[in-house]
């Protein structure tokens, strides 16, 4: 066979961790600027804006996972008791933010306990996955197909600093995705905390931009030798494009574009880090190819992969329709 | 050595506890999800508002039970990984494609559509909402398929090499799909999901009743719920016997473990009823036996003989005080939800369906039995295959992440707290649903086949609206 099935595997495991990033991260998003609207109401709001979709948004997490077991076994053996710690705090947080969706509205007298789960459940869960990245950017360390690491290998400045910059990140798409569903105050404070939120994206996709090079000399040459330098030049200047779209969106534009600009920004830092690894799965550790299932494997799930994704893409795609347009006061779900 | 010992200890029991709390929710699920789209359908065909009123109070009910399910899910989905991280990379190859297909198939579909389920009927109009139903109903019994693939390929490996670096390579996917135990164990779980639910709501519509609610929407509920059990509970119990005597075959120390035969029998096997098995001194004490009925049973001969764990190494015997009484408490409680459906047709044929008392007390009291029962049916089955994964190739000792012992011992203490915390709050939310009554329409009062059956006296009918 011609195809390259472990990087075209690569390539659908990235798409999907996108996914989730994107999509989850917006409904995450929500959560963090929960405590920054103490009115009820507008919490209402923003908890029904998301309550028809947050559940397809995270079963892309499941996707990453369970896609990266089956089709990258080794790959998924070793990263996960690396990141052990950060993410079983990630999971017990999920846990909380997940419950608070239906508890909150059950709950006579604890709804403001479900908010501050919903907050706290969000805000960890985002910090958990940011320090995730973080650990694996700078490196796991592999011998004899396993982990290799200590207990506290993840924890370093590096991945702070990529668990903070995440939360900014997920506190812009929040932001940014009740500028579109909402009006009103609301819509205004939304705006306010959009702009504020993609000046802190910024600044941490700058930091860990400019870190991530001194971290390894393979990063180093990767952005700064030929011909990968190209990149290091094109993506900061789409970087810039997108910022100006977010500015552009917050101060008088349409209000999808906003939006938009910070999906582009996701996707630009989520390129860098694409380029930063391949062709590597675990950096300088292991390779997709090492990492890949046999061929068997592959092809076996590349078939219902191939089928059920644009499926999959085509029905969400739909429900998302269904829930369309600006959500009011009062109007909601449950 | 001690201390990676104890880490798989440790590494079992969170398994094992975080495992046994998420399919008490998919046990429910399943078996709800279809009861909500049989009720949407018989709104639709008959426009009875006493089906879509039990459809909006169970809908209610199933958002909850299903998102303590996903979340606790996703907690198992990455467990493989942070826990059994040596299995994950031996076995990936094949079961990671299964759970693949799980996702792909059911996850999406049930997450995709349950938005519009749960909130959608007015937006996307009856015919489209009652598709999304279905596609969640749909999605549940997916699920369950794919898992118990994974699930039955463990138990039952087939249809694999091994290759140069210890990893299982997939060589045939439909043997490792249809691996030997797989439709047995599938129909047996989905039977299971089916009687939990109804016994669960059936128990509500007997709480109702006991309290003197005697409306339209509990006796549907009632005799829905006590239909289903008089027609699964012997359904599932054939399928039981079927299902063990794979086991016989194919795992045939699992059912050693579970008779609580120490000792081989060449001229036929009892029956140990009761009895208190000893790993340690191999035997039985105190054993209540009829001669020859496990012989009966097992080969369908009073005089086949069985071998007993006497045949087995100590080191490769499951632990089989916990198997013999988990699989006898299954056993008793599916005949107790037989006697259930028995007691309920008796009833009905005498007219008293609806109010004898003491029917609708041992209803209520049948409530948690499925769960039991799946949990117990469940240990029986992971119990008894220690001490393999994958059985006969890949032992739980090899299987485990290289962790150490303060690090599963410090989530696992993390887990119980938060489970018990979140999942208990949620339960106490559920119980609080099911003790309100389904909400009552107004335009009822005109609509002529309930006021004719004459069960809507006017003050209960205020109760009703009574916390809404």
């Amino acid at each position: 066979m011609d195809i390259d099935l472990p990087t075209v595997w690569a390539g659908i495991i990235a798409f999907a961790v996108l996914a989730y990033v994107v999509m989850d991260g917006f409904d995450l998003g929500i959560g963090i600027l929960f405590p920054l609207f103490p009115e009820k109401e507008d919490r209402d709001v923003m908890m029904n804006s998301v309550a028809p979709v947050w559940d397809g948004n995270e079963t892309w997490l499941v996707m990453g996972g369970g896609g990266l077991l089956a089709v990258f076994p080794l790959a998924y053996a070793t990263i996960l008791p690396a990141l052990y710690a950060p993410l079983t705090v990630m999971l017990l947080a999920l846990v909380f933010r997940g419950v608070a969706f239906e508890y909150r509205w059950r709950s006579d007298t604890g709804s403001r306990r479900w908010d501050v789960a919903f907050f706290g459940g969000s805000a960890v869960a985002t910090f958990a996955q940011g320090i995730a990245l973080g650990a694996l950017v700078q490196g796991i360390a592999i011998e004899d197909r396993a982990y290799a690491g200590g207990w506290w290998d993840w924890l370093t400045p590096f991945s702070i600093a990529t668990g903070l910059a995440l939360l900014a990140g997920y506190a812009l798409l929040g932001a940014c995705w009740l500028v579109l569903k909402t009006e009103g105050g609301l819509h205004a404070a939304a705006r306010k905390l959009a702009m504020r939120a993609g000046l802190a994206t910024l600044a941490g996709m700058g930091v860990v931009s400019l870190w991530t090079p001194f971290l390894n000399p393979g990063y180093l040459d990767r952005w700064f030798g030929w011909p990968t330098i190209g990149f290091s030049l094109v993506v900061p200047l789409l970087v810039a494009g997108a910022a100006y779209g977010l500015w552009r969106g917050l101060t008088r534009g349409p209000d999808w574009l906003p939006f938009l600009a910070a999906l582009g920004l996701f996707v630009l830092g989520f390129a860098g880090v694409g380029i930063s690894f391949y062709p590597w799965i675990v950096p300088f550790a292991l390779t997709i190819e090492e990492a890949a299932a046999p061929e068997e494997s592959l092809v076996f799930l590349l078939w219902g992969s191939v089928v059920l994704l644009p499926m999959i893409l085509g029905y969400t795609a739909y429900a998302y329709w269904v829930f369309r347009g600006k959500l009011r006061h009062g109007e909601g779900y449950h | 050595m001690f201390e990676s010992f104890d880490a798989i200890l440790l590494a079992r029991i969170q398994f094992a506890f975080t495992i046994a709390f998420h399919i008490v929710f998919p046990a429910f699920t399943i078996g709800l999800a279809s009861y909500l789209a049989v009720l949407l359908g018989l709104w639709l065909k008959t426009g009875r508002g006493v089906y879509l009123r039990l459809f909006d109070f169970w809908k209610t009910i199933f958002a909850l039970s299903f998102g303590m399910g996903v979340v606790s899910g996703i907690v198992m989905s990455y467990q493989f990984g942070t826990n059994w991280s040596a299995f994950s990379d031996k076995a990936g190859p094949v079961i990671g494609p299964l759970m693949g297909y799980e996702v792909l198939t059911a996850f999406f579909l049930e997450a995709g559509f349950l938005g519009i389920m749960l909130f959608g009927r007015e937006k996307v109009g009856r015919g489209l909402h009652f598709v999304a139903t279905l596609m969640v109903a749909f999605g549940t019994l997916l699920s369950a398929t794919w898992i118990l693939a994974v699930n039955s390929w463990m138990q039952t490996p087939q249809g694999f090499a091994i290759n140069e670096v210890g990893q299982f390579v997939p060589v045939d996917w439909w043997a490792v799909i249809f691996s030997p135990s797989f439709p047995y164990r599938l129909i047996h779980m989905v039977l299971a999901a089916f009687l939990t639910t109804a016994l669960v709501v059936g128990a509500v519509a007997a709480w109702h009743k006991l309290r003197g609610r005697d409306w339209p929407e509990v006796h549907t509920m009632f005799t829905m719920a006590m239909g289903m059990i008089l027609v699964v509970a012997p359904l599932q119990i054939f399928m039981g016997d079927l299902h063990g005597l794979n086991t016989l075959e194919h795992q045939p120390v699992k059912v050693m473990a579970m008779e609580g035969h120490f000792e081989s029998h060449p001229n036929g096997a009892p029956l140990i009823l009761f009895g208190f098995p000893d790993r340690e001194a191999q035997t039985v004490h105190w054993s209540v036996e009829i001669p020859k009925l496990s012989s009966l049973i097992l080969k369908h001969d009073l005089n086949a003989p069985l071998d007993g764990l006497d045949t087995v190494p100590r080191d490769l015997q499951p632990p089989v005080e916990i198997v013999f009484w988990s699989f006898r408490i299954m056993v008793a409680l599916g005949f107790a939800m037989l006697g259930l459906g028995l007691w309920s047709l008796a009833a009905f044929l005498r007219g008293r369906l609806h109010d004898s008392r003491n029917l609708h007390r041992y209803a209520l009291a049948m409530g948690p039995a499925g769960f039991v029962a799946v949990l117990a049916g469940w240990i029986t089955t992971e119990v008894g295959r220690q001490p393999w994964t994958v059985y006969g190739h890949m032992l739980t000792a090899d299987s485990a992440s290289p962790i150490s012992a303060a690090a599963v011992g410090a989530s696992l203490v993390a887990f119980i707290i938060v489970y018990f915390a979140i999942f208990g709050t949620g339960v106490v939310y559920i119980l609080r649903l099911m003790a309100r009554l389904p909400e009552v329409d107004e335009d009822d009062l005109t609509d002529g086949p309930l006021r004719s059956a004459g069960i809507t006296p006017g003050p209960a009918r205020k109760e009703s609206h009574h916390g809404h």
